[in-house]
C-alpha cells in the first residue's frame, strides 16, 4: 500500500501544473448555460488545447492516438485540472469517456481511424442513444428497430435522456437487430450521424430549468452496415465492455471540487452565524470524512484496475453508490448554510443542489447499482 | 502510487487470518462468551507469532513492520472477534517488559480532562481482572490547533490547546480502585476506574498514542464490518422463503449491497490513515469504521430475521463489540466537531 507518487509522476504533475498556469488565462469567457453553440465551441476549444499539448486521450492506448499514461498519471491529471479550475470535459463526455473507448476496444482499424482522431481533437461531438421511453433501468428491453436493407440498416424508434443531442455530430446507438432472439442477444451498436434524414431532436427541460438532454426520434434513418461496431447482435457485450468506465474515474474532479465546496460551506457558516448550530457543524464534519474517504476509494479503485489489467471493476459501483448520495447530502447541507438563500435559484449551490438530484438516477440508478453489487460482487442469486 | 496491499502484506493478513481461525474458531469464541477470562496460552502464542512486537525494531527482537501492517493484522482480530486489550498490548509492547512476548497483559485507560479539570467522562478499563498493569493516559484531548499542526506535518506535541500537558502513568493493576459493572459485550468485562492513579509517570507521546489507538480500534471495526457482510450474504443464500433463497429478493440484496459499500469505504479510509498517519484522516477513519461496524451488524441482524435476535447467533457479539469500540478513542460526536473545526481552519483541500 503506497500513496506516494514516483519522481516521473511528480514530474508529470509539475509540467501539467505549469502548462495549466500558462493556458487557462487564455481561455475565452464561459458561455451561458443556454447558449448551446457557444458551449460546444468552448468545450471544443479546450479539447483542442489539450490535444495540441499532448494531454488528449491520456489513458487511451498509444495505437489509438492516446498517450498511454499510467492510471496514477491519469488521476494526477484529473486532480490538477480540477484544482486549477480548468473546464470540465463537457460536450466531449460521451466521445472521450464512452463511445471513444468502445471504438478503441471493439472497432476495426478503419473505424478507429475515422472516429477517434476527431474525438481527441474536439472536432466531433458524440451523444448516447441508449435509453428509451420503455427501456430505462431495463436497458436491454430497448425496441428501436434496425432492419437490414442490403448494406444499410433502416432504423425506426425513439431514444430518451440523450445529453448534448442538439449539438452532437454522432450518436452511439443501441438498436434491436434480431427481435426473435432473447433480449440481450438481439442488440447491435451503431454509429449514427445526427444530421441523417429522419433524425428529429426534441429538447427536454430538466427540473433544474435547463434543457440538458433531449428525446431523439428516428424515422427510417439509414446507417451503413459498415458503421456497426462489433458483430451484429453482439451490441450488449460491446457496450458493457466500457459501460463501467462511466462509474470509474468519471467523478475524480468532482470529489476534489466537493471538498473545496465543503471548506467554503464551513467558512460561510462561520461568517453568517449558522456555525453555532451544532447539528449543522457536525454534519459538515461528517461530510469532510466522507469526501476524504471517497478520494481514497478512487485511488483504491484506480490501483485495483491496474492490477486487473486496466478494466474498471465492480468497485466503480461501490463508488457511484456512495458518491451520488454524498453529493446530495453536501448540497442539502449547503441549503442549511444558506437558509432562505437556498430559495434563490441563481445561487450556484442551489443550481448544483438541483443537478445533484440526477446523480442517483443517471448511468444506472442506485437501485440498479445495488443489484450489480449484490449479484456481481457478493454473488447473491438473480431474481426479483 | 499503488494503494492495493503488496504481496507481503496480503501474506501477513492471510497468516493472521489462518492463525486466528485455527486458535480462536467458533467453539473457542462461544466458550469465551461463557467465561471471558483471557486465555494466557493463546496470548503467549500471539506473542510468539510477533503480534505484539510487530512494530518494534528488529534490533530489540521486534518484527520491524509499520502501522499499515498492524492495521491489516488488527482487521483480522476484529473479523475473528478476538477479545482482550489487544490495542493496549500492541501500543505498549516497547514500554512495558513482558508485553511483547505475551507474558504480561496490560490495560490502557484514557482519562480525558473535561473543561472543569476532572475527567470528562467515566474512565473505562477493559478486562480489569486479566491485566497485570494499567497504563492511564490523562490530560486534554488533542485540540483543534494541534490537529491542524499535525496536518501541516509538524512534530506532534504533548502540549494541548487547553494548556495542560497530557501524561501517562503506570500502575500495578491490583492497586487501582475500580467499579466493575455488567458489560453489554459478554466477551469484554468492563470496570470504571474510580480513582485514576498518578503513580509512576511513563514517557510516551500521548497524542500519538491516542491517534494510534483510534486507528487500531478502527481496523478492528473494519474487520467486524467485513465479517458481518460475509455472514449476511451466507445466510441470505442459504435461507429460503417463498420458495427461493431470501438473497434473491431485492429487499435483502440491497441491504447486503449497502453493507459492502460501508465496509469498503471504511477500508479505504482506514488503510489510507495508516499510511499517512495524518490526524484528520485517522479521526475520519475511526468515525466511518465505527459507523460501518455498528450498522453492518444491525443490517446483518435484520437479514437473519428471528435467528438474529437469539443469543445463539454470533451477530449480537459483533454488534455489542462494535458499540463498545465506538465509545473508545473518540466518538462520532468528537470526530465530527474536530473535523468541522478543521474545515474552518484549513479549508477543504484534500
Amino acid at each position: 500500500m503506497d500513496l506516494t507518487y514516483t519522481p516521473e509522476e511528480e514530474d508529470f504533475r509539475a509540467r501539467l501544473r505549469q502548462w495549466l498556469g500558462e493556458v487557462l488565462p487564455l481561455l475565452p469567457a464561459k458561455p451561458a448555460a443556454t447558449d448551446w453553440p457557444g458551449r460546444r465551441a468552448y468545450d471544443a476549444a479546450w479539447q483542442r488545447m489539450l490535444y495540441d499539448a499532448g494531454y488528449a486521450g491520456l489513458h487511451w492506448p498509444r495505437d489509438a492516438g492516446g498517450q498511454g499514461v499510467t492510471p496514477a498519471q491519469h488521476l494526477i491529471f484529473l486532480e490538477e485540472t480540477e484544482l486549477a479550475g480548468a473546464p470540465y470535459v463537457g460536450a466531449n463526455f460521451v466521445g472521450l469517456l464512452h463511445a471513444g473507448p468502445t471504438i478503441v476496444a471493439e472497432g476495426t482499424p478503419e473505424q478507429r481511424a475515422r472516429w477517434l482522431p476527431p474525438i481527441l481533437r474536439g472536432d466531433e461531438i458524440w451523444c448516447q442513444g441508449f435509453s428509451e421511453p420503455d427501456a430505462g433501468s431495463d436497458l436491454a428491453a430497448l425496441r428501436t428497430r434496425a432492419v437490414r436493407d442490403g448494406d444499410t440498416y433502416v432504423i425506426s424508434g425513439s431514444k430518451i435522456w440523450t445529453s448534448h443531442a442538439e449539438i452532437a455530430d454522432w450518436c452511439e446507438l443501441l438498436v434491436r437487430t434480431d427481435p426473435e432472439a432473447p433480449k440481450h442477444r438481439g442488440i447491435s451498436w451503431l454509429a449514427m450521424p445526427m444530421d441523417a434524414p429522419g433524425v428529429t431532436v426534441r429538447p427536454l427541460r430538466t427540473l433544474a430549468g435547463s434543457a440538458e438532454f433531449a428525446e431523439v426520434f428516428l424515422d427510417e434513418v439509414r446507417v451503413p452496415a459498415a458503421d456497426r461496431v462489433g458483430a451484429e447482435n453482439d451490441g450488449w457485450r460491446v457496450t458493457n465492455v466500457t459501460l463501467a468506465f462511466e462509474r470509474g474515474t468519471a467523478f475524480v474532479g468532482e470529489v476534489v471540487a466537493c471538498r473545496r465546496v465543503l471548506g467554503a460551506l464551513a467558512r460561510t457558516a462561520r461568517d453568517n452565524g449558522r456555525w453555532d448550530d451544532a447539528v449543522l457543524r457536525r454534519r459538515l464534519g461528517r461530510l469532510s470524512a466522507e469526501f476524504t474517504a471517497l478520494w481514497r476509494l478512487t485511488q483504491w479503485n484506480v490501483s485495483a484496475s491496474r492490477s486487473a489489467g486496466g478494466a474498471p471493476g465492480a468497485g466503480g459501483s461501490v463508488f457511484k453508490l456512495r458518491y451520488s448520495h454524498a453529493r446530495q447530502e453536501l448540497y442539502d447541507a449547503a441549503a442549511e448554510v444558506l437558509g432562505a438563500g437556498a430559495l434563490d435559484a441563481d445561487h450556484t449551490w442551489v443550481a448544483d443542489r438541483l443537478s445533484a438530484l440526477s446523480y442517483t438516477i443517471a448511468a444506472g440508478t442506485s437501485q440498479i447499482q445495488r443489484n450489480i453489487v449484490a449479484e456481481r460482487i457478493l454473488g447473491l442469486p438473480k431474481g426479483r | 502510487m499503488d494503494f492495493q496491499p503488496a504481496d507481503e502484506q496480503r501474506a501477513l493478513r492471510d497468516g493472521a487470518r489462518e492463525l486466528l481461525a485455527a486458535r480462536f474458531g467458533r467453539d473457542r469464541l462461544r466458550a469465551a462468551v461463557d467465561d471471558p477470562t483471557l486465555d494466557r496460552a493463546l496470548w503467549r502464542e500471539l506473542g510468539d507469532a510477533g503480534f505484539f512486537a510487530l512494530r518494534l525494531p528488529e534490533a530489540v527482537g521486534g518484527v520491524g513492520l509499520g502501522l499499515p501492517e498492524a492495521v491489516l493484522v488488527f482487521e483480522e482480530t476484529g473479523r475473528a472477534l478476538l477479545p482482550g486489550p489487544l490495542v493496549a498490548c500492541q501500543l505498549l509492547a516497547g514500554l512495558v517488559d513482558g508485553v511483547a512476548t505475551g507474558e504480561k497483559i496490560v490495560g490502557l485507560c484514557d482519562a480525558v480532562t473535561g473543561p472543569g479539570g476532572g475527567a470528562a467522562g467515566p474512565v473505562l478499563w477493559e478486562h480489569p481482572a486479566d491485566c497485570d498493569e494499567l497504563i492511564s493516559v490523562q490530560g486534554a484531548e488533542a485540540s483543534v490547533e494541534s490537529v491542524g499542526g499535525a496536518l501541516a506535518g509538524e512534530a506532534s506535541v504533548a502540549e494541548t490547546g487547553r494548556g495542560r500537558v497530557a501524561m501517562a502513568y503506570r500502575s500495578v493493576a491490583a492497586r487501582v480502585s475500580r467499579a466493575p459493572f455488567a458489560s453489554v459485550d459478554p466477551l469484554t468485562p468492563l470496570a470504571r476506574v474510580t480513582d485514576v492513579p498518578c503513580t509512576a509517570p511513563l514517557a510516551l507521546d500521548v497524542p500519538r498514542l491516542r491517534r494510534e489507538a483510534a486507528l487500531l480500534t478502527a481496523a478492528q471495526q473494519l474487520g467486524s464490518a467485513a465479517r458481518t457482510v460475509d455472514m449476511a450474504v451466507a445466510y441470505a443464500r442459504e435461507r429460503a422463503q417463498f420458495g427461493a433463497p431470501i438473497g434473491s429478493f431485492q429487499a435483502i440484496k440491497h441491504l447486503c449491497a449497502q453493507m459492502l459499500v460501508r465496509a469498503e469505504t471504511a477500508r479505504c479510509a482506514v488503510y489510507a490513515a495508516s499510511i499517512t498517519g495524518c490526524a484528520r484522516e485517522v479521526t475520519g477513519a475511526k468515525m466511518l469504521a465505527d459507523h460501518a461496524a455498528v450498522w453492518n451488524a444491525r443490517d446483518c441482524l435484520q437479514v437473519h430475521g428471528g435467528m438474529g435476535f437469539t443469543w445463539e447467533a454470533d451477530v449480537h457479539l459483533h454488534l455489542k463489540r462494535a458499540w463498545l469500540r465506538a465509545e473508545r478513542w473518540g466518538t462520532a460526536c468528537d470526530a465530527e466537531e474536530v473535523l468541522a473545526a478543521d474545515l474552518v481552519a484549513c479549508g477543504g483541500g484534500l
